[in-house]
């Protein structure tokens, strides 16, 4: 849409057209020695036309970039435009003072109307690319904007779900199994319990934690599984002690940990392992693997990927493609790897 | 009376057997940790009543069922209320919800005990047929103490023998007492085809038609076996393929 037909711009802009009225009723009273009335007589159908013909330059502006490589193409037809423009009015104003035979009289002045006529031509182009200039920097503030809305909202379902119900209520009902055999151990597990979920609560509403505490996390999650799984849970943990301090998202290692629970032990009759191995990759980029044995026997579709594609939405919102997430089965070893960058924003 | 106890946490069998012992009439004759073990001691012992999990290692809750065969009642006990409605699907006696306490337990106890007194016969229909709408992903078969895991990308074709179906994969094949309109229904049809009355295909098996006779044609896969297809099952072949 044309930005000066729409919303109501065309009284301004035909109002800046009076000072090339008055330029024009003063050329031909100087130049032409007509009278005053008839000189502003004259100009006003000149000026009429030259509004009409600039406000379609918009036109062959929206569709040539001024910038990249097309410039000397843009430029070439802004200026071959503006010179036909001026033409025109060059040509219309000899034709309007040949109807009232004074064709001679005008003669001196076609010069510069010319000149006025490109110089006005190429002013409106002007005029339009600032008018492009401001509009792309608009819509590049509302995408900002949006992306930003996007990724918070990733962030927070990732959030969402990170307690399982199914893991309370089953640890619930290690607790209650417990509690008559073994009151000791029930005890450890209330509070290993609640030490896991104030931490969860706590940490929802950080945005990057040091990979120490998010590893501290996974830790008392796999202590109260151990409880459910006994001997059938072996962890191993094979930390750069250099990357303890590493922010990355809160509880980003959670749902990998989860899966390789749910998806690798408890699919296992034999007892399995989980390994969790974290290293400095350079100095701001960290690999942090989670390993787990699971059945061979069971179908691809049980190792399900649910947890692994909510992690990758969240890491592509917050980095953007600069952190990537890789997940593959080989022999009976299901390997996810995280290769973060460190966040601009906890940068110390 | 005679339970048996499947579940792969050895906390949650210990509650069970907690809960148990105070009963004395119930004579506890196996403890299963996983699906394989559960069906295996099923088919020798016949417990009147199973306390069943859902989801363990090799075989889940509904497989074990499954391959155990009509005949038994069962409660599950589970942490997962979604799968309720199968477990209704299946005549289960009740469905008792991880954690639960004592005055839950002896209800569903006394709901089996009724069931077990009225003598009613436990419905004959405990197959895949009353499957969710989601497809199979794997097809369990017994042979006798064995148990056997057919992934369905695996599988090759299967054909109608009387009450049993035949199903081949990887150059075996293996019995299961189903009928094939049950297996089909719970198979993916965009992948399963059924190209004559007697015979489900693995469409990715397929690698050429061959005429026959004027209504019926051959269909050979990739292993050279060659199987009958009927003028429908044509159609219905065509009618996919041509999506």
């Amino acid at each position: 849409m044309h930005p000066i037909i729409r919303s109501g711009r065309l009284g301004v802009y035909l109002l800046a057209w009076v000072p090339v009225e008055g330029a024009l009723t003063v050329l031909f009273v100087k130049q032409s020695g007509l009278g005053v009335p008839a000189s502003i007589g004259a100009a006003f159908p000149l000026c009429v036309l030259h509004a009409v013909v600039c406000l379609s330059a918009w036109y062959p502006c929206r569709a040539l970039p001024l910038w990249g490589k097309q410039f000397t193409r843009s430029l070439t037809t802004h200026l071959t435009s503006a010179v036909v423009a001026g033409g025109i009015w060059t040509g219309a104003a000899k034709l309007l003072f040949s109807v009232f035979s004074r064709g001679d009289s005008v003669n001196s002045a076609l010069p510069v109307i010319f000149g006025m006529g490109v110089v006005l031509y190429l002013l409106t182009v002007a005029l339009y690319y600032v008018f492009l200039a401001v509009e792309a920097s608009q819509e590049a503030q509302a995408r900002e904007a949006e992306a930003r809305l996007l990724a918070g909202e990733a962030e927070l379902r990732a959030l969402k779900a990170q307690i399982n119900p199914h893991f309370l209520f089953n640890s619930l009902h290690s607790i209650s199994a417990l509690t008559s055999q073994d009151a000791a151990r029930a005890r450890e597990m209330c509070i290993l319990l609640s030490g896991f979920l104030r931490k969860t609560l706590g940490l929802s509403e950080k945005a990057a934690i040091p990979l120490e505490e998010e590893l501290a996390l996974a830790r008392s999650y796999l202590a109260i599984e151990k409880i459910r799984f006994g001997a059938r849970l072996q962890v191993e943990e094979n930390i750069d002690p250099g990357c303890a301090d590493f922010p990355v998202p809160a509880l980003v290692l959670q749902p990998l940990v989860e899966n390789a629970v749910i998806h690798g032990i408890a699919s296992l009759v034999d007892p399995g392992f989980i390994r969790i191995s974290g290293a400095m990759q350079d100095a701001d980029r960290i690999a942090i693997v989670v390993e787990n044995s699971f059945d061979t026997d069971s179908p691809p579709a049980r190792r399900g990927g649910f947890g692994l594609v909510a992690v990758r939405k969240r890491l592509d919102a917050r980095y953007g493609g600069r952190a990537s997430i890789q997940a593959a089965a080989r022999d009976d070893v299901y390997r996810v790897e995280l290769r973060l960058p460190i966040d601009e924003e906890f940068k110390p | 009376m005679t339970v048996m106890i499947v579940d792969d946490e050895e906390l949650a069998r210990s509650y069970l057997r907690e809960m148990l012992a105070d009963h004395p009439e119930i004579d506890i004759i196996a403890e299963c940790a996983n699906g394989f073990e559960a069906v295996k001691a099923a088919a020798q012992q016949k417990p009147d009543l199973l306390f069943l999990d859902v989801q363990m290692p090799k075989l889940d809750g509904f497989e074990v069922l499954e391959l155990i065969g009509p005949g038994v009642n069962v409660i599950f006990v589970t942490a997962y209320d979604s799968y309720a409605m199968r477990a209704f699907e299946v005549h289960a006696v009740d469905y008792l919800l991880k954690p639960f306490g004592k005055d839950r337990f002896e209800s569903a106890l006394e709901r089996a005990k009724n069931r077990l007194s009225e003598k009613m016969p436990v419905p004959a229909e405990l197959s895949a047929a009353s499957r969710p709408s989601a497809h199979l992903d794997r097809i369990v078969v017994r042979d006798g103490a064995r148990v056997h895991i057919i992934p369905v990308s695996k599988l090759d074709y299967a054909e109608a023998q009387d009450d049993y179906v035949m199903l081949a994969s990887a150059g075996k094949t293996y019995l299961k007492q189903q009928t094939i309109s049950s297996l089909e229904a719970c198979l993916d049809a965009r992948q399963f085809i059924r190209i004559h009355r007697s015979y489900i295909v693995n469409l990715e098996r397929v690698v050429k038609m061959e005429p026959y006779s004027k209504d019926s044609r051959i269909a050979v896969l990739s292993d050279g076996k060659q199987l009958p297809v009927s003028r429908a099952g044509y159609q219905r072949l065509t009618a996919l393929l041509g999506e």
